[in-house]
């Protein structure tokens, strides 16, 4: 043993005696003889040069301060958006996401012991569908981007053909992380343009560059400008008539106001459920969405299915399990429909019990809030001077573009935040120039926020 | 020997519960703001307004009484022993939730400006550097998620090097037959032919039979070590020489690190690409399934392959890069799963370098303690008999029966103990992969072994009858639930 003597807290046999016994048990005389097997030339023969460890109070303090130095909520205010949204979380999500049965607990192998975490999962799945419009929901991927990845890998699949056309009002993070996924299968991508002035996909545009060697068209909704694009229902028809599949990435929250992808026949529905009750977390972990409409996708979807049935001895007793798991890596290994194992459950849980504190009429009520508020905010702002706002004419849900006559975002953006307001994230590389940024608006932000953003937008100019 | 009984709660579904007009959270509302907005819901085009959303109705009470009860039907490593192979379920820090809930960590935005958010990105920089140390690697990225993208990063930068050094008509990869599924599967994901490495009769992939799969089309190979039989791949080196002798490249799946911490690096064994599973050696926790951290690291050469973004330091500055010449690309959005990395940062400060060698010291007596508890006629080891477990130990159920190794485990789920990993590896007959990590005091570990050794018994008489017993719910019919019309409920 290399520690000193004295017990550790997350070391219960470190103890000579425990060690000794232990040895003649497992027949060794020596620790260092268990791992006699290690070849001379591949063991570390120095101490790692980490620093010694340290009291939970010693880290504790230390770890605290370090965090204590970022500028974030409640001693900042933050109106960025993007994919990673500031909401309320409930405190009863809070308690639920801390019970040590569900974050200390893992994949439900054994069912007959996992029926807390299958039933929460399914719940999830069930409660997913309905917000969605979708048939099957998976209980989870990593997040939005990784979604949309393999999102657009299971077009090409199903569809045997090697063109995905991207939206290209779509966040830059979910277009690259398609970009990687879908290289390996030699998929090419084409970015489909849109309206200057509206922000909204350029109908003329993905008319264009449809054709029968489409696997797929991605595009979000609202988009990364924060627009609704209001001709979804007409762009996801072309999609069909040209024989690919609509993929379309969702803020879930948005769809307390605005139709679910299902009503406008998309195929695939992805999106980023960290606005369900999970911290931002700067960047992570949050909770990748992933449903489809045709329940014949399911089978060649990613990620866990949780399904319900009943125990073998009575059938009146409910029971959920792990379902279609042929697709899935631990049986089929390559020919897996995607590598993923370790997913975001408890965040799935999260979402769960969120969508269902909000309920029906309160999830109605949040997007109203958020609506208001946000229109508030856009109006508030376009009485500065020099300022467009929205920049866009398309109509808005939370997030909205803010254009500058004379200033540099970038410059804007580092300015607000050294006046404590985290807001007006620069859109250059967008093809909206350098001098228009992104402002997001929720139902945190009280009248009092949105007015100090004001004057520090003001002021900043 | 003590038995339990879990709960049960004959939980009816959330949409069995709701009842129209009950609402279990209030949502802010400025009257002066709203006073404004007549009918919000009309600033939506009207082709694309919801009329409203099918979602339950209950109070707030309900809810927690709902998912309260539900979290009392799910065991988990507070409640007891969950020895699963491969997955590492040691004591996840209470002091590691308490710190990332702090504001500085939940409440960060990933586009807020660098210099707003010093604190945190100085303490992923400090992972790195430890994640270096431990491994023997020259960089990491913090970004991917978990082992598995850890694992599709790692053969997606063999891939871009090696046609970026005119090698691009290598496309197979070696994975040997004891390796976790997610290796092939990645190795697919990535373009690769998988080419299958039969392991010997002790368990270990011998260099001879890897240099015999090698051709000018070998792009890599990926390794477990120690392997999912729990046992050191003393061949390692001279496996990495014979690939690289080929042409490829060595990809370490770090699943299993829990067993050489302080005690063998992969970069010290050859190998060029690394991923580690934050969530299994450095106690975060499974949160049921998910989320993890997946860290890949990589030697000098392949420094600018690395999926972005990954954190610099200039000065006293810290920053996220994304400007790598070569980069793969980003395979999640934003920063990675940050509140993970610091979870698993925190696991490292407490421990530290003597503490962590002890870890694997530690855990690795345990995993060999508790094989040499179990009674060898009734668990007899698959492989390699005479040789010291590392992590794990992975032994046959002696049985004329198919499924005796499910009956075991759903024997053991009566004690108040999860089942080890069973059927896995898939080289194994009637295999279970017992895990018990360096968390379990002895007493437990006796405990174990003992109702191992009863079950297997009982299951030998005949006396065991249909198991799980005490569990909420008795054995379940899991081929009824794979259909696809039972994947959610409609109302």
């Amino acid at each position: 043993m290399q520690a000193s003597h004295e017990g550790h807290p997350l070391l219960p046999n470190l103890d000579e005696s425990l060690v000794s016994k232990m040895l003649e048990k497992a027949g060794a005389s020596s620790i260092d003889e268990l791992f006699s097997d290690i070849p001379p030339k591949v063991r570390l023969k120095r101490k790692l040069r980490l620093p010694e460890g340290a009291s939970e109070y010693e880290i504790r303090r230390e770890v605290q301060a370090r965090l204590g130095r970022n500028r974030t909520p409640p001693g900042t205010l933050c109106f960025l958006g993007g994919g990673v949204w500031p909401h309320y979380i409930p405190a009863a999500v809070e308690s639920i996401t801390s019970r040590q049965e569900f974050y200390t607990s893992y994949t439900p192998y054994q069912p007959e012991v996992s029926q807390g975490m299958l039933q929460a999962l399914f719940e999830y799945q069930s409660l997913m569908c309905d917000l969605l419009g979708m048939e099957v929901c998976n209980s989870s991927l990593y997040d939005w981007a990784s979604a949309a990845g393999e999102a657009v890998r299971m077009a090409g699949r199903v569809t045997g053909r090697r063109k995905a056309l991207i939206a290209s009002n779509s966040g830059s993070q979910r277009l690259a992380v398609i970009r990687t996924y879908t290289e390996p299968m030699g998929m090419e991508l084409e970015a489909v343009s849109f309206d200057r002035s509206r922000g909204t996909v350029d109908l003329s545009d993905l008319e264009h560059k449809l054709s029968d060697d489409i696997a797929c068209l991605y595009v979000e909704n609202p988009n990364f400008f924060g627009v609704i694009e209001e001709e979804i229902p007409r762009i996801v028809k072309k999609v069909h008539g040209a024989g690919g599949l609509a993929v379309v990435g969702v803020d879930p929250i948005s769809l307390s106001l605005i139709k679910e992808p299902g009503a406008y026949e998309a195929d695939v529905a992805v999106g980023e459920g960290q606005p369900l009750g999970i911290p931002m977390n700067y960047g992570g972990p949050h909770l990748g969405i992933f449903a489809v409409k045709d329940i014949k996708l399911a089978r060649s979807m990613p990620g866990r299915l949780i399904g319900i049935t009943n125990a073998v001895a009575d059938p009146s007793r409910k029971a959920f399990a792990m379902v279609l798991q042929a697709r899935e890596q631990h049986i089929r290994r390559e020919a897996a429909t995607s590598n993923v194992c370790t997913n975001q459950s408890l965040m799935a849980v999260a979402a769960a019990s969120y969508l269902s504190l909000l309920g029906k009429e309160g999830y109605r009520k949040l997007g109203e809030t958020i609506i208001s508020n946000s229109h508030y905010a856009a109006k508030l702002l376009s009485r500065i001077d020099g300022v467009r706002s929205p920049h866009f004419g398309g109509a808005f849900f939370k997030e909205f573009t803010v254009s500058y006559r004379k200033s540099k975002a970038d410059l804007v953006y580092r300015r607000l935040a050294k006046k404590g307001v985290l807001a007006g994230y620069p859109l250059s590389g967008y093809g909206v120039g350098a001098q228009a940024g992104l402002f997001c608006v929720t139902e945190v932000h009280t009248r009092e926020d949105i007015e100090a953003l004001s004057a520090a937008l003001e002021e900043a100019l | 020997m003590k038995k339990f009984t879990q709960a049960f709660w004959d939980e009816p579904l959330l949409k069995e519960l709701s009842r129209p007009g009950r609402v279990g959270m209030s949502v802010p509302n400025d009257v002066k703001i709203s006073a404004r907005f007549k009918d919000p819901g009309s600033l939506v085009p009207a082709s694309l307004r919801r009329s409203s959303v099918n979602l339950p109705e209950l109070s707030e009470l309900q809810v927690l009484r709902h998912f309260n009860r539900l979290s009392q039907m799910n065991f988990s490593v507070e409640l007891g022993m969950y020895p699963l192979g491969s997955c590492t379920m040691k004591y996840n820090p209470k002091v590691s939730e308490m710190i990332s809930g702090s504001d500085g960590m939940k409440n960060a935005h990933p586009l807020q400006p660098e210099d707003t958010v010093q604190g945190l990105l100085s303490i992923f920089y400090e992972l790195e550097r430890y994640l270096k140390e431990l491994t023997g690697m020259h960089r990491f990225s913090l970004s991917t998620a978990a082992g598995a993208q850890g694992e599709l990063a790692g053969v997606l930068m063999i891939r871009k090097y090696l046609r970026d050094h005119g090698q691009g008509k290598r496309d197979e990869i070696l994975v040997p037959d004891s390796a976790h599924g997610t290796n092939p599967a990645s190795a697919a994901m990535a373009g690769f032919q998988v080419v299958k490495v039969a392991s010997d009769p002790s368990g270990q992939v011998r260099a001879s039979a890897v240099r015999e799969l090698c051709s000018d089309r070998t792009a890599g190979m990926m390794f477990t070590v120690p392997n999912t039989l729990g046992l050191f791949e003393s061949e390692v080196a001279d496996v990495c020489s014979a690939v690289h002798a080929a042409g490829g490249l060595m990809y370490y799946d770090g699943a299993n690190m829990n067993a050489l911490l302080g005690r063998a690096r992969p970069g010290d064994m050859g190998f060029d690409v690394v991923h580690l599973n934050l969530h299994k050696t450095f106690a975060t926790p499974h949160g049921g399934g998910g989320p993890g951290a997946g860290p890949v690291g990589v030697t000098r050469k392949l420094t600018q392959y690395l999926p972005v973004p990954v954190v610099s330091k200039a000065k006293d500055a810290y920053s996220l890069d994304y400007d790598l010449k070569h980069t793969i690309g980003p395979l999640k959005g934003f920063v990675g799963n940050s509140a993970v990395l610091l979870r698993a940062y925190v696991y490292i400060r407490l421990l530290g370098a003597s503490g962590l060698a002890d870890v694997s010291s530690l855990a690795v007596l345990a995993a060999n303690y508790l094989w040499k508890s179990l009674d060898p006629e009734a668990f007899p080891a698959s492989h390699g008999k005479d040789l010291h477990r590392k992590h794990e130990a992975v032994v046959s159920v002696k049985s004329e029966l198919p499924g005796s190794a499910l009956t075991i485990a759903k024997g053991i789920l009566d004690y108040g103990m999860h089942a080890p990993t069973i059927y896995f590896p898939l080289i194994v007959h009637e295999a279970l992969m017992i895990e018990p990590t360096e968390s379990e005091p002895l007493e437990m570990l006796d405990e174990y072994a003992a109702a191992l050794n009863e079950i297997y018994k009982e299951m030998r008489q005949g006396t065991l009858g249909s198991v799980p017993k005490n569990t909420s719910v008795g054995k379940i019919d899991e081929v009824k639930a794979s259909h696809p019309m039972t994947l959610r409920v409609h109302w």
